[in-house]
């Protein structure tokens, strides 16, 4: 086991680097000057252009300056970003919160509804249940999210009036972010519906976000109670007797669930990442939107920074798949 | 052992104290609060480091004053922080009385010991104007509009004569100066608070968490989020009708539009152009509608040989029909410009008739200008979209097609925006497209930027120097009475129409959709959204 996590670890470095020195080259592709950006349509002479590219670290060779960030983020400054002058850092921890709080409620969601389909569904394969969880996961995996998000909001919160258009708590409410997580903050807080106010918040971002996870969970789950349902193990429980859902639940989900929950770790990562035009929708105060609008100013630390923890946050989870892995199943610890 | 029946009485006493409570709260916490879902995110909290209208929707316009305001809705100048001044005779010297009694917000961070006074107006503009300034070079310290608009060499000192008083000496004199200080950048900061957060070692924060004297009290901005204010007790022009005020960041448009529908906010800006025929329907929203403080215009290079007559230009203005350009091209979003500057801008003048759209009469100027068969020109086309001119390569495609009816043909020409600017600068094209949006309100902002003879080379693109137009504005400029000035901006208004430099094509209208429970608001001129002075209805 110590071998096989040393073996992880050690991979984890290449990537590491490389995740910098490609949004470090990406970045700096994108036409574009952050100086004339920052002075705006009214321009900026030339001497004062060539002070703030000095002030920025601009002025440089790119590669003097990639070697200048990368020996600062190891000492672990990931420098301040040139719109507001605050620490990448710091912005990051202050709008994280809300994207982990989003992707959470996604993935439970997605887990919550997409595990059991696919189970029954892989379980009464053929039948007319099988059929429409499959047509609908395809049409969910297909559905251009910012068109869902506008169709749920149109339904739900303009026509039905049962949501909230979009943010992440009632503006009546005046809480301070404590902890950043709105459902926490707002139980700790004594006023009175807030955490309800949170809560309905939630629910159809977490829907529009989780809909691709669950489709691809739900299908990933279905194909692989299919092929476990056809060893021979299976075959044997039933042959002892035992309940189909004892059956089903023990002998065949059990061992089904490894390729879905690689599928899992990996969509936690992709939700991460993904939740940028979920967040543009819901006008959700998270990293993704915070990247995008970074990336249309060329606010160069930001990118850079941001997508930098989003990489290692995604590399960490995909290590915990790993491990997790091996403890589900001893055997890939020792082959892999 | 608990019978139901205890349970029951037990469960519904509780509940009903609860909806009790409720109910008090409710009651209680009743205030006027008024939601504005806003485009975006500001980038701090202290107008002069920044250019963007979003940053100073959240911070001038509501926490902060200055010297001169624009009154609510216009681009008229009325006394702010300052109650009266006087203008030296030669216009080089500004006496500014203050206000007295004018009280810095207390918030949860600061606390004033002292009221607004003179040194709150020297630290505002030294902080700006002196690279040795403590604070010169926090946050970026780059301000940009007190560089373009020229002040920082218009301003040879500041001097406090007391603690009420202070002198503005300018190097040259210039009436658009007042307007000037109206401007966002020039807002008024508390000292004393700048100097605590420096003791404190933390002057960031000073851009990031405002103290002014303005109509609302910044409490908390949560990024990407809401900023929450609340109404200033103590204003001194009289405490906002609304007790609370929160900024919804939402950034999509149609999200905005679904949100005002939903009622979870009382005003939205810059719908969607295709939203708009709904919004005029719906009976719960007001659609209020202004022009910007803008103009789209063609100006014809008076350098080259053809538009050296001022018949050539005459007749070519007539060639092209406007009204079919705005239909087209702006959507509703136009209406045709007659005069340089916006009807926003005092003194527009209304008296200025516009040459109509009339083919056969344009090709009879042509042949008596001594081009009966029409010539070759080029027509530049900008490569962006503004809201003076949303789409110029279809622009020039109308003109180029109304051109060839009276013979003459034009080739279109586009470059990368930045080259653009360039270019037209020295002049290289023959006609071209292109626009202005004004910063201060003030007519000289368009006129001698656009076509005085000093901007030829630069931003005027027609290189039109015409002496009895510049004499006028020249004047206007050094003249500090109101009325003088508006009559000679109207008298060159019309030697403007009568010369033709540009054909004067659109200025961009701009919509504000609201719920009807929205009393007084006002749309500015300058497209920022101002809360004060605005009621909720029940």
């Amino acid at each position: 086991m110590l071998q096989f996590l040393s073996k992880r670890f050690m991979q984890i470095f290449p990537a590491f680097v490389g995740v910098t020195l490609l949004t470090f080259s990406l970045v700096h592709l994108i036409p574009g000057d952050p100086v004339e950006l920052l002075a705006g349509e009214r321009g900026i002479d030339p001497e004062r252009h060539a002070q703030m590219k000095i002030a920025l670290g601009l002025d440089k060779p790119l590669a003097v300056q990639y070697l200048n960030y990368i020996t600062n983020v190891f000492k672990g400054d990931l420098g301040k970003s040139f719109v507001t002058k605050k620490p990448v850092m710091r912005e990051f921890m202050t709008l994280f919160p809300a994207t982990l709080e989003l992707s959470l409620c996604a993935i439970i969601f997605a887990v919550l509804f997409g595990l059991p389909a696919g189970v029954i569904a892989g379980v009464k394969r053929g039948t007319v249940f099988d059929h429409s969880v499959m047509t609908i996961s395809l049409t969910g995996y297909s559905m251009p999210i910012f068109w869902w998000g506008l169709l749920l909001i149109l339904f739900f919160s303009v026509h039905l009036g049962w949501t909230p258009v979009s943010g992440r708590l009632s503006p009546l409410y005046w809480i301070d972010a404590d902890t950043g997580f709105m459902l926490i903050d707002t139980l700790k807080s004594d006023e009175p519906g807030a955490f309800k106010s949170a809560l309905s918040h939630l629910i159809l971002p977490s829907i529009v976000l989780g809909t691709i996870p669950l489709a691809v969970i739900a299908r990933m789950t279905r194909s692989s109670m299919l092929e476990v349902l056809k060893e021979d193990y299976v075959r044997t429980a039933r042959a002892k007797g035992l309940s189909p859902l004892r059956v089903i639940m023990v002998h065949a989900l059990r061992n089904a669930l490894i390729p879905v929950i690689t599928v899992i770790g990996l969509q936690i990562g992709v939700l991460l990442a993904g939740a940028i035009l979920t967040e543009t929708i819901f006008a959700w105060p998270g990293v993704g939107k915070w990247i995008v609008e970074s990336i249309n100013r060329r606010d160069y630390p930001v990118v850079q920074g941001g997508i930098l923890i989003i990489s290692s946050l995604i590399i960490i989870v995909n290590l915990m798949v790993d491990i997790l892995y091996g403890i589900i199943n001893p055997r890939i610890r020792h082959t892999g | 052992m608990m019978n139901w029946k205890n349970y029951i009485r037990s469960f519904s006493i509780t509940a009903l104290s609860i909806a009790g409570i409720l109910t008090i709260m409710a009651v209680s916490s009743y205030a006027k609060t008024f939601v504005y879902c806003s485009e975006g995110s500001p980038e701090g909290f202290t107008p002069a480091l920044y250019t963007a209208g979003t940053t100073f929707d959240a911070s001038s316009v509501q926490v902060f004053d200055r010297l001169t305001h624009f009154e609510r809705g216009t681009t008229k100048i009325i006394p702010g922080l300052a109650e009266s001044w006087e203008v030296s005779p030669d216009g080089m010297t500004y006496t500014f009385h203050l206000r007295k009694n004018v009280d810095f917000h207390t918030t949860s961070f600061f606390t004033p010991t002292r009221k607004f006074n003179a040194d709150d107006v020297i630290f505002s503009f030294d902080r700006q104007r002196d690279p040795k300034h403590p604070y010169n070079k926090i946050s970026g310290g780059n301000y940009e509009y007190f560089t373009s608009m020229g002040v920082a060499e218009l301003l040879k000192s500041i001097e406090k004569k007391d603690d009420y008083t202070v002198i503005f000496h300018l190097t040259k004199p210039e009436s658009p100066f007042l307007a000037n200080l109206a401007m966002d950048f020039a807002s008024i900061h508390s000292a004393e608070y700048a100097d605590k957060m420096l003791k404190a070692g933390t002057p960031d924060e000073f851009d990031q968490k405002p103290v002014g004297t303005g109509p609302f009290v910044f409490v908390s901005y949560q990024k990407d989020s809401t900023i929450r204010y609340q109404a200033n007790e103590t204003y001194w022009q009289g405490r906002a009708k609304i007790d609370k005020l929160v900024f919804t960041i939402t950034p999509d448009a149609s999200v905005r539009y679904a949100k005002l529908k939903a009622g979870e906010c009382h005003l939205i800006p810059y719908p969607n152009p295709a939203d708009l025929e709904q919004m005029k329907k719906d009976t719960n929203i007001n659609l209020m509608q202004k022009e910007g403080l803008n103009v789209g215009y063609l100006a014809f290079n008076v350098k080259v040989n053809e538009f050296k007559d001022a018949k050539v230009r005459q007749a070519l203005s007539m060639a092209i029909n406007k009204q079919a350009i705005i239909d087209a091209v702006f959507q509703g979003a136009g209406k045709v410009a007659k005069n340089p500057i916006p009807p926003t801008i005092w003194s527009y003048n209304d008296a200025v008739t516009d040459y109509e759209y009339n083919v056969e009469k344009a090709k009879a100027l042509l042949k008596k200008a001594g081009f009966p068969n029409g010539f070759e020109t080029d027509l530049w086309a900008m490569p962006v979209s503004r809201p003076y001119n949303p789409n110029a390569r279809r622009m020039a495609e109308m003109i180029q097609e109304d051109w060839s009816k009276v013979g003459v043909k034009a080739k279109i020409v586009s470059y990368e925006w930045g080259e653009y600017l360039k270019r037209s600068m020295t002049g290289e094209h023959k006609t071209l497209l292109l626009g202005w949006t004004g910063d201060n309100g003030d007519p000289d902002n368009f006129l001698s930027v656009l076509l005085g003879c000093d901007a030829v080379g630069s931003s005027n693109r027609s290189q039109w120097c015409y002496k009895p137009f510049d004499d006028l504005i020249k004047k206007a400029k050094m003249t500090a009475d109101p009325a003088e000035r508006t009559k000679l901006y109207e008298e060159a208004q019309l030697i403007f129409k009568e010369q033709a430099p540009w054909v004067t094509i659109a200025h961009s209208v701009v919509y504000e959709p609201m719920s009807t429970k929205v009393v007084d608001y006002k749309i500015d001129p300058f497209g920022k959204h101002i809360f004060y002075g605005v009621d909720l209805k029940e």
